[in-house]
């Protein structure tokens, strides 16, 4: 299956949602994305994992390079992710530290409000 | 002795078709379902690995994957890239890759997002998920020519795993009295 890609915003968040699998060959359209983005001034974005079947340590290097490009201006990254197998992912690499993981895309927006108001 | 040999171009799109017949095979040799998701991701990662390699050397070479149904389930993922490209690879310094906070650091590998460093917290990423998923793991120098083997085995389903014949197993009873 292909990667899927699609945004909206929710509570002054910009949610990229991503369904199918993210791998060697895919992870190269979420890592443009994700720079074009941060390039069009998105600076609180929530990357919602939910529809994701699979992924594999090319598409942790991507969100990993999201991070690091966000914080670098200011912005914040933070992943939407309840599904175990997902988890685990994070939890093997030590990743679960470096990212904030929240089970609902509701529960990311409200963790890190709009506060430039 | 392989039941299944796969080989392909080292491009990034074959990745998902060795995962896919990975999976298939595993399933046949009555692997449990529950592994199905490591085993995929452990062939992904060891494939993914070999292409990164030849594509760093621009080795054109086939990348082999042999799929073993014996008395475990066994993958062999060959690639064709020099040994010393790999072990410095491998060996980069694994304890910074274990401090995978510090990837985020200034300095730290993935400073400056560029590609370069994001490959480094991928190469990471990518031992980790292989040591950390797979428990029966090597890696060492390919049998003939250069390269090296990724080696990877899985318990099959009771009855096939361990000293059990070939073949259809009986079915269970008692063992035969040895006089």
């Amino acid at each position: 299956m292909e990667l899927s890609l699609s945004t909206h915003t929710v509570a002054g968040h910009l949610v990229l949602e991503v369904g199918g699998e993210i791998d060697v060959y895919t992870a190269p359209q979420l890592r443009e994305r994700l720079i074009s983005l941060v390039d069009g001034g998105a600076r609180r974005v929530v990357v919602d994992l939910g529809r994701v079947e699979f992924l594999d340590s090319t598409g942790l290097g991507v969100l990993v390079g999201a991070l690091k490009r966000l914080r670098g201006v200011g912005g914040e990254l933070s992943l939407v992710c309840g599904q175990e197998r997902l988890l685990k992912i994070f939890r093997i690499t030590g990743l679960d530290r470096v990212f904030t993981l929240y089970p609902t895309v509701e529960g990311a927006t409200a963790a890190n409000p709009d506060g430039s108001s | 002795m392989p039941t299944v040999k796969l080989s392909f171009t080292p491009a990034p799109a074959h990745v998902r078709t060795a995962r896919l017949v990975g999976v298939a095979v595993a399933r046949r040799a009555g692997v449990a379902a529950e592994l199905f998701d490591e085993i995929r991701l452990a062939i992904g990662e060891a494939c993914s690995r070999a292409v990164s390699l030849h594509r760093d050397h621009a080795i054109p070479d086939l990348i082999e994957v042999a799929l073993a149904d014996d008395d475990r389930f066994t993958v062999l993922v060959t690639d064709r890239a020099p040994i010393e490209a790999a072990l410095g690879r491998a060996l980069a310094d694994p304890s910074d890759l274990a401090d995978t906070v510090a990837l985020l650091e200034p300095g730290g590998p993935a400073d400056g997002a560029d590609p370069a460093a994001e490959e480094a917290v991928t190469v990471g990423m990518r031992l980790a998920l292989l040591a950390g998923l797979v428990e029966d793991l090597s890696v060492r120098p390919a049998d003939h020519g250069p390269g090296t083997e990724v080696r990877m085995s899985w318990p099959t389903s009771a009855g096939r795993n361990g000293s059990a014949g070939r073949g259809s197993s009986p079915a269970r009873g008692p063992s035969p009295a040895r006089g």
